[in-house]
C-alpha cells in the first residue's frame, strides 16, 4: 500500500488527476500521521479533521465532475497560526489570543479554500512570531524530527517539524527576519520567502508590517512554487500588495532542475561568514558553491558592508512596528481577559494591564518595551529614524550587488539545529540566528532556503540561502531547483530521506 | 468648584488672547476612511462593522480615494498647498474606544498645509492662518451607563463602533492673534465660516449638534502688548457656534483672574459645559503624553497626481463670501435681511425655493419666519425639516394665485411637514382652498351683519375700522378659507 505521506504535493496532485487517489484518503492519511506523530512532535497547536475531510470531500467531488479547482486541488496543507482562519482557532503562539476565532480568512487562506487544499490544522509558532526556535510558543515548544531534544528553528518551527514530519506535504509560512528560512535550513526542507508585497497579508496577524511576508513552508521547490503560485498576487485588501502577476515560478523550477545554470553570475556574500559560522556549515555552504560552479555558474564575491548592521537595524524597526500593533490586545473586545487580584470594580484600564501582564510572554513583553522606547519622543529620531536610514542603506547594498551578481548566496542560518533549552534565556545570542536572512526582510526581496547538506559534526541539516532582486523571485526558484537537482542526483535522493524514522504511537 | 474669573474688559486691559483653532469635520463619503462599512448615522449599534474598523488581529486598512478627494477640496478651499506625497502615522494611546489601540491619523506629513482664509467681524475681515488640515479615523462612541452619564461613577460602559473609521478631517489653525476684545467673535466667526464653505464643498453635513463638526478651542494669553504667547488650555467638546464664543470668552476670564496673581496657566484639556458655561479641567497635557507617531507601515503614501488636483480646483464652488455678495445683489435683500439669511442657516434654502420660483422677499419670509419658528420648537436645523424648497415655492405660488391666504397657507405647511404628502396634496385633503363663491360669502356676510346689528350700525355712521369685527365673525363662519380682502370689500358694498 502506498504511504501516501511520503510524497511530494506534486506527487500527490499527479495522482489525484490520475484517479490513483482520493483527496479524503490522502487527507486521513496525513491525519493519521498527525495523529502517530504529532504526541512528540508537536507541530500542531490545532488538528481540524472534521473540516479537512469535508474539504477532502469537496475536493474529490470536484475532480469526479472534471473540474478541479486547480492543480493542487485536494492536496492537504498545514497552516501557521499567525493567519486568520475563518471558525478555526488563531492563537499565534499567544495565551492572550487564547479561545479566539476569527471571523475571517486571510486573504491566503481564502485563495488555499478556493484552490481546494484541505486545511489539516494550525502549527506552532513563537509568541506573536517572535522567536528563533518555537520554544517562545505559550503552548510548548515544537520537536525537530531530525532529533526530538532540538528546536526545529522559529518562528515558523511549526510548520516546518510538520513537513519534514511528514505530517502535511505543505505548510504555509511567514517570514518577518527568518522565520521561514531558518526553520527550513535546521530541519531538512525549504522555504520561500517571496518578495515584500507578492503574497497578500491581508489577515496575517502583523508583527512587522513593513518586514512580514507570508510563503511556502514544503519538502520540494517545485511543491514551493506550485504553493507560491496559488497564494500570491495582487490583493485589493493589501495596500502593500504588488499589482502585478505573480510570475511563472513553476516554469522557473523546470528550467533550474536540468542543473543548467550556464551565464548565471552568483554571489557570495563577504560579510556573511567568519566568527560565529559553524564549521560543517560553512562546509556544506563550500561544497554548494562547487556545485553551482560546475552547473555552469559564475561565483563570484560581493561585499554588502551595511549587512554587518542589519540585525540592529531589524531590532529597532520590528520592535517598535510590533508595539503598536500588539497595543490592540487589551480585553476589550476579543481574546483573554484577567480581572486583576484583589481589585474590587476594577477599571478598564487596570483589566487591560493584568491582561495584558497574564496574556504576553516574557519575550513579547521584551519586544513591546524595546519598541515603545525606540518609538518615545526623544529618543525616536537616535533609534526608529536611524534604523530607518540604515534600512536605505541596506536596500542600496543589495542594489550595488544586485548590479554585478544575477542571485546573492549564503548559508542560511550560522549553525544547525541547537538543543532544546540552550538559547532560551539569552535572547542576543537567540538573535544571531537570523543574522543571514534578516537583510532581506528590510530590503523587501526574495529568499529561498534549500536543504544542502548535513553537518560533518553533529549530522543535522543546513541550508543554503539564495536571494534574488526583488520581483525576481522565478530567480530563487531556478537557483534552488537546479542545487537540489545535482544534489538529489549526487545523494541519490532528497536529504530527509536520512532523517531518522519518528517513533509511532498510536 | 467654581473658578474665580476676572471681568472680559478688565482681562483685555492687562492680557492679550491669542488662539489656536482646531475642527474636526466628518466627511459624508458613503463608506469609511479604510473600509467598506457604511457611515450612516443612527444605525443600531456595532451594526456597520468589519475586520477592519474593530482592528481585528490581522486586518489591513485601505484608504478611501473619496475621502482623499474631500480632504484635498477642503484644503483648496482654505487656499492650503497640497502635498505631491504624504502618508498616514500611527497615533498610539490606549482607549477602549480606539480599537487597534492606535489612531490612524496623519503627523508631519499632512496632505493640506500652508492655507488661509478670511472672515469677517463687525465690518472688518480677519485674516486666519492655516496651518493644515489632515486625514484621520474617528473613533468609537463609548456610552457610560450610571447615574453620573460620565466614566466616574459609572456601572458600566458599552461601546459602539459603528464611528469607529468614520473618515475625519482635522483642520488647524496658526495662532490668531491681535484680535483682542473681539478674540470671542472671531472664533465663532471663524467656525461660521469654515461650515459654510464645507456645506458648500458638500462634503460633510456639518451639523455641530451631532458631532459631525467638531471644535476645540487653544487659548493662551500674554501681557498686554508682549507680543508672546502665554500657556495654553485646549478647551474640547465645544459643539456649536455660540459655544464657541462663550468658551472663548470663559477661558480669558479665567486664564486672566489665575495670571493676575502671579499663578502659572496648567497646560491642560479642559471640557466645555454647555449648560453652566464653564471650562473645567480634563487630564493634564503635558510632555508625558506622547503618542509615539510613526508612519503606519500598512498603507503606501498617498500621492496625488498633480493634474487631479488642478482638476478639482477647477470645481470648487464659489467662495462663500463672494456668492453672499452676489445673491444679496441678485435679490435686492438689505445687509440686515442678508445676515439673518446667513444666520439662520437659510441661504441656500432660500436660493433654491427662488429657484423654485418664489419671490426673494416671500422665500426668506417663510424661511425665517413660519419655517424658523417650527425647527426652533423642535430643536433642529431648519434643513432638517421635513419640507423641501420645491414645496415652499409652490406653496408661495398658491398664495400668488389667490388659492389660499397666509393663514391657509400655514396649514398648509402643517400638512406637508406633518408628512400628508405635497401642497396639493394637502390643500385638497384638507379642504384648504380659498372659499370665491361670491354667493356663499355673500350670505355669511348677511348672517354677520345680522348677528351683530351694533357693529354693523357703527359702520353704517362711518366707522369703517369696525369692519374687522365682522370680518372675524365671517372668516369663522368660512373656518377661516375666505379671502378677507373680498369679505371686507362685500361688508362694505352692503353697508355702503
Amino acid at each position: 500500500m502506498t504511504d501516501w505521506t511520503r510524497k511530494t504535493a506534486a506527487e500527490l496532485a499527479d495522482a489525484l488527476a490520475a484517479g490513483e487517489t482520493t483527496s479524503v484518503e490522502l487527507t486521513r492519511a496525513h491525519l493519521d500521521r498527525i495523529g502517530r506523530v504529532d504526541g512528540a512532535v508537536h507541530a500542531f497547536l490545532h488538528v481540524d479533521a472534521d473540516g479537512a475531510l469535508e474539504q477532502a470531500r469537496a475536493a474529490d467531488e470536484r475532480r469526479a465532475e472534471g473540474r478541479p479547482a486547480s492543480p493542487l486541488d485536494g492536496v492537504p496543507i498545514a497552516v501557521k497560526d499567525v493567519l486568520a482562519t475563518r471558525g478555526l482557532p488563531t492563537t499565534c503562539g499567544s495565551r492572550i489570543l487564547e479561545g479566539w476565532v476569527p471571523p475571517y480568512d486571510a486573504t491566503v487562506v481564502a485563495r488555499l479554500r478556493d484552490a481546494g487544499l484541505p486545511i489539516l490544522g494550525k502549527t506552532n509558532m513563537d509568541e506573536f512570531a517572535m522567536g528563533s526556535s518555537t520554544e517562545h510558543s505559550a503552548y510548548g515548544p515544537t520537536h525537530n524530527p531530525w532529533d526530538l531534544t532540538r528546536i526545529p528553528g522559529g518562528s515558523g518551527g511549526g510548520s516546518a517539524a510538520a513537513v519534514a514530519a511528514y505530517e502535511a506535504p505543505l505548510a504555509i509560512g511567514t517570514d518577518t527576519g527568518g522565520s521561514i528560512r531558518q526553520p527550513g535550513a535546521v530541519t531538512g526542507t525549504v522555504g520561500v520567502k517571496p518578495t515584500y508585497g507578492g503574497v497578500s497579508r491581508y489577515g496575517l496577524v502583523a508583527l512587522a508590517n513593513s518586514l512580514d511576508q507570508a510563503g511556502p513552508v514544503t519538502r520540494t521547490v517545485l511543491d514551493a512554487a506550485l504553493l507560491h503560485e496559488v497564494i500570491g498576487g495582487h490583493d485589493p485588501l493589501d495596500s502593500t500588495s504588488v499589482d502585478q502577476p505573480v510570475g511563472n515560478l513553476v516554469e522557473a523550477v523546470k528550467q533550474g532542475s536540468t542543473g543548467d545554470l550556464s551565464g548565471l553570475r552568483v554571489g557570495v556574500i563577504t560579510e556573511m561568514s567568519g566568527e560565529g559560522w559553524q564549521a560543517g556549515v560553512l562546509a556544506r555552504f563550500q561544497d554548494s558553491l562547487d556545485l553551482l560552479t560546475k552547473a555552469g555558474a559564475e561565483v563570484v564575491e560581493v561585499s554588502c558592508p551595511t549587512f554587518v548592521h542589519a540585525l540592529a537595524t531589524y531590532y529597532l524597526i520590528l520592535p517598535a512596528e510590533a508595539s503598536s500593533n500588539l497595543a490592540r490586545f487589551d480585553a476589550m473586545r476579543y481574546g483573554l481577559r484577567v480581572l486583576p487580584d484583589g481589585v474590587p470594580d476594577p477599571s478598564a484600564e487596570e483589566v487591560m494591564r493584568a491582561t495584558r501582564d497574564a496574556g504576553f510572554g516574557p519575550e513579547v513583553k521584551r519586544r513591546i518595551i524595546l519598541g515603545t522606547y525606540a518609538l518615545s519622543s526623544g529618543y525616536y529620531d537616535a533609534y526608529y529614524g536611524q534604523a530607518q536610514k540604515v534600512r536605505t542603506l541596506v536596500s542600496r547594498d543589495f542594489a550595488g550587488a544586485f548590479e554585478q551578481v544575477d542571485v546573492l548566496v549564503s548559508p542560511t542560518a550560522p549553525t544547525t539545529a541547537f538543543p532544546i533549552g540552550e538559547k532560551v534565556d539569552d535572547p542576543l545570542a537567540m538573535y544571531l540566528n537570523d543574522l543571514a536572512t534578516i537583510p532581506a526582510n528590510l530590503a523587501g526581496v526574495p529568499g529561498i532556503s534549500v536543504p544542502n547538506g548535513l553537518a560533518d559534526e553533529d549530522g543535522l541539516p543546513s541550508g543554503l540561502q539564495v536571494l534574488a532582486p526583488a520581483l525576481a523571485d522565478d530567480r530563487v526558484y531556478r537557483v534552488g531547483a537546479a542545487l537540489e537537482a545535482l544534489l538529489a542526483q549526487q545523494w541519490g535522493g532528497p536529504l530527509l530521506d536520512r532523517a531518522p524514522e519518528l517513533e509511532e504511537t498510536r | 468648584m467654581t473658578a474665580t474669573l476676572l471681568s472680559f474688559e478688565e482681562a483685555l486691559e492687562r492680557f492679550d488672547p491669542a488662539m489656536g483653532l482646531e475642527v474636526h469635520v466628518e466627511l459624508n463619503t458613503a463608506s469609511k476612511m479604510f473600509c467598506g462599512c457604511s457611515t450612516e448615522f443612527g444605525a443600531e449599534p456595532n451594526t456597520q462593522v468589519c475586520p477592519t474598523c474593530l482592528g481585528l488581529p490581522g486586518s489591513m486598512p485601505v484608504v478611501n480615494a473619496k475621502a482623499v478627494e474631500s480632504a484635498i477640496r477642503i484644503g483648496l478651499a482654505l487656499n492650503c498647498e497640497i502635498a505631491e506625497w504624504c502618508r498616514f502615522a500611527r497615533k498610539n494611546y490606549f482607549y477602549p474606544d480606539m480599537p487597534k489601540n492606535f489612531q490612524t491619523s496623519q503627523y508631519d506629513e499632512p496632505i493640506c498645509f500652508d492655507g488661509w482664509t478670511e472672515v469677517e467681524v463687525d465690518g472688518e475681515t480677519h485674516r486666519i492662518g492655516i496651518e493644515r488640515a489632515h486625514m484621520e479615523e474617528d473613533t468609537g462612541k463609548s456610552l457610560h451607563v450610571g447615574t453620573s452619564g460620565r466614566i466616574h461613577g459609572a456601572d458600566y460602559s458599552l461601546v459602539d463602533y459603528n464611528r469607529a473609521g468614520i473618515p475625519l478631517i482635522e483642520i488647524v489653525t496658526r495662532p490668531i492673534k491681535g484680535t483682542r476684545e473681539k478674540a470671542p467673535l472671531v472664533a465663532r466667526a471663524y467656525v461660521a465660516h469654515l461650515r459654510e464653505l464645507i456645506l458648500a464643498l458638500g462634503v460633510s453635513d456639518a451639523r455641530m449638534e451631532q458631532g459631525s463638526m467638531r471644535c476645540d478651542v487653544n487659548l493662551s494669553l500674554a501681557p498686554a502688548g508682549s507680543g508672546g504667547l502665554g500657556t495654553r488650555t485646549e478647551t474640547k467638546n465645544v459643539n456649536s457656534l455660540r459655544s464657541v464664543e462663550r468658551a472663548a470668552r470663559y477661558e480669558i476670564s479665567r486664564q486672566a483672574a489665575i495670571l493676575d496673581v502671579g499663578d502659572k496657566v496648567l497646560q491642560e484639556t479642559r471640557h466645555w459645559h454647555e449648560d453652566t458655561g464653564i471650562t473645567t479641567s480634563g487630564r493634564e497635557k503635558s510632555d508625558a503624553e506622547d503618542y509615539r507617531y510613526f508612519p503606519e507601515p500598512d498603507l503606501v503614501p498617498v500621492a496625488p497626481d498633480p493634474a487631479w488636483v488642478a482638476e478639482l480646483r477647477a470645481g470648487l464652488p464659489e467662495p462663500p463670501r463672494e456668492r453672499r455678495a452676489r445673491l444679496q445683489q441678485e435679490w435686492g435683500f438689505s445687509d440686515l435681511e442678508m445676515r439673518d439669511t446667513v444666520g439662520a442657516g437659510a441661504l441656500t434654502l432660500v436660493e433654491q425655493t427662488i429657484a423654485a420660483g418664489a419671490a426673494p422677499q416671500a422665500a426668506r419670509k417663510w424661511w425665517l419666519s413660519e419655517l424658523a419658528r417650527r425647527a426652533n420648537e423642535q430643536g433642529v436645523e431648519l434643513s432638517d425639516l421635513p419640507i423641501t424648497p420645491e414645496q415652499v415655492a409652490r406653496i408661495q405660488a398658491m398664495v400668488d394665485e389667490g388659492r389660499v391666504n397666509d393663514k391657509l397657507a400655514r396649514q398648509v405647511f402643517d400638512g406637508v411637514l406633518a408628512g400628508e404628502g405635497d401642497p396639493d396634496e394637502v390643500v385638497s385633503s384638507r379642504g384648504l382652498a380659498v372659499v370665491s363663491d361670491e354667493g356663499a360669502l355673500g350670505e355669511a356676510v348677511d348672517r354677520a351683519i345680522a348677528d351683530n346689528p351694533d357693529v354693523a350700525q357703527k359702520i353704517r355712521d362711518g366707522k369703517v375700522a369696525a369692519a374687522g369685527a365682522l370680518i372675524g365673525a365671517v372668516m369663522k363662519q368660512m373656518r377661516g378659507q375666505a379671502d378677507a380682502g373680498r369679505v371686507r370689500e362685500l361688508i362694505l358694498e352692503k353697508l355702503g
